[in-house]
């Protein structure tokens, strides 16, 4: 169990009078790359909110680092990337410098002051989103793809070993769309486990090596990519087919 | 050494008035970048009260600003989870509560209430050196927690959700930044005037956002500027006849605000 990061095991959530994760469980090692499928509503966000504490779970078990949820403390470890640039206030006077290093908070505590160090991890995250020398641009003046691979560097710069990723890829254009994918595929190949939503099923079967798929009318259901096509998929989240846990 | 520095109020005005522009956007930044502004005007106006409660009690009015003002913010922070996502009504209560109170309490001062005219609009021949003092130190209180939280109330105002994830104790920063911002408005109230110290929060910053191309230089930029319209209309207020300080410092700022957006050409949406 050494390389074990996340074990997710009969979580069940409910708003007010809606049930909205029914027995969900699955387990994901270090270097995995979790693609979470499903319609709006189905769940995605919510467990996404569950890991990173935002949201409590009603019934079920949660293991992170090996730790019970509850008891998890090391927030550097976890990265997040939100659908941030689709909200993100453009006059905000706040240079990319300010905005990724900001997050070292994790890694320093209170009253700390960033070093020389800090600078030089402020550099090679920069570097690692293709945003080399954007350091003392506005962030509001940037475009929306330039925006979202700032805020992955943000997350990137606590040196995290899970990394959680909500649409990352929301409200930006094809091009960057792409970008953003590849420093997602490129991170995942350094060793770094992820967890992501997006809306486009076949780039998440293309990317990922686990799935976790939120039927129509059903639990959610995990499973390993390298079984299926993305027609299967398809035909798992429109429960036309059951896939049995392996 | 210029005729204005000879007289003793004159220094105690002039050091007040230092400190208090240094503190104000120092606060107030991170209030108007959360558009946070009205908080200003109802911290403003319960510090009112506290000043008509002291000028009843025979406590000294800036200490009673500091009392009410605190309780004030706090009376916001417990509003707002009252009305959910309505929570700009918890402003506009605890502004109301200020403003009636202050109208009930001005009506049983029986000496000094010329006292509490002096608050509603400022004035810099009042100051005693107890106000003095306690203006420098709550004044190098606010800069040094300003200066210490730095980083923190920078995260937790530019993406809270993320500062929380990263580990700020946001709830806490929150509270500290509303009792900075009492404690701010209770020490200037004495020299800007209770109902006009709101602007100073915000005018400067307001100005600063306009050409700074980061935070810390919006931070700067404010001060700077607040120093700027604060000293000017200190000098404007002792040479010309009749010229309130408060009302000259507020009207320079907004008169710079709207050269400076001209110039600039900028529309904020």
């Amino acid at each position: 169990m050494d390389n074990e990061i996340l074990n997710v095991k009969n979580l069940y959530f409910d708003y007010t009078d809606t049930s909205v994760l029914r027995d969900v469980s699955f387990t994901l090692k270090k270097g995995d790359f979790l693609g979470i499928i499903g319609a709006n509503g189905a769940g995605k966000s919510t467990l996404i909110k569950i890991i990173l504490k935002i949201l409590p779970f009603n019934r079920g078990e949660i293991n992170l680092f090996g730790e019970d949820l509850s008891k998890f403390k090391d927030n550097f470890k976890i990265g997040y990337v939100s659908q941030k640039a689709n909200s993100f206030n453009s006059d905000f006077p706040a240079t990319v410098r300010e905005v990724v290093m900001a997050n070292l908070y994790s890694r320093k505590g209170l009253f700390k002051r960033y070093t020389k160090e800090d600078n030089e991890k402020l550099k090679k995250v920069l570097d690692k989103v293709g945003m080399a020398g954007f350091e003392n641009k506005l962030i509001g003046k940037l475009s929306g793809g330039q925006q979202q691979r700032i805020f992955i560097a943000r997350a990137l710069i606590s040196e995290p070993e899970l990394l959680l990723m909500d649409e990352p890829t929301v409200g930006v254009d094809a091009k960057s769309v792409k970008q953003i994918m590849d420093i997602i595929c490129e991170l995942n190949k350094q060793g770094m486990t992820i967890i992501m939503t997006n809306h486009d099923t076949p780039e998440l079967v293309r990317v990922s090596n686990k799935l976790l798929i939120f039927c129509e009318h059903g639990n959610g259901e995990f499973v390993s990519r390298n079984d299926l096509t993305v027609a299967e998929v398809n035909d798992i989240f429109a429960g036309k087919r059951v896939h049995h846990h392996a | 050494m210029l005729e204005i520095f000879q007289y003793g109020f004159m220094q105690k005005a002039f050091l007040v008035a230092v400190i208090i522009a240094v503190i104000a956007p120092c606060i107030g930044t991170p209030i108007v970048l959360k558009r946070l502004s009205a908080i200003g005007d109802a911290t403003s106006h319960s510090a009112l009260a506290g000043i008509a409660f002291g000028l009843l009690l025979g406590i000294n009015p800036i200490l009673g600003a500091v009392i009410f003002s605190v309780i004030a913010v706090f009376g916001i922070e417990l509003l707002r989870r009252v009305f959910g996502k309505y929570s700009e009504i918890a402003t506009v209560v605890v502004m109301s509560a200020g403003i009636g109170l202050t109208a009930v309490l001005s009506g049983y001062i029986t000496k000094g209430s010329s006292n509490l005219n002096s608050f509603l609009f400022g004035s810099i021949v009042a100051i005693s050196d107890f106000e003095m003092y306690l203006t420098i130190v709550l004044g190098v209180i606010v800069m040094v927690v300003s200066m210490l939280l730095y980083k923190e109330l920078f995260f937790v105002t530019f993406d809270e959700e993320a500062s929380k994830l990263a580990g700020v104790p946001v709830g806490a920063i929150n509270m500290i930044t509303m009792v900075l911002t009492a404690v701010t408005v209770s020490v200037a109230s004495r020299i800007v005037g209770a109902l006009m110290i709101s602007s100073l929060i915000v005018i400067p910053v307001a100005s600063a956002m306009m050409i700074a191309k980061s935070y810390k230089q919006t931070i700067l930029l404010a001060v700077l500027f607040a120093e700027l319209f604060t000293i000017a209309g200190l000098f404007m207020s002792y040479y010309i006849p009749d010229l309130r300080p408060g009302g000259t410092i507020v009207l320079l700022g907004v008169i710079f605000l709207v050269i400076l957006s001209v110039i600039t050409g900028k529309r904020r949406r």
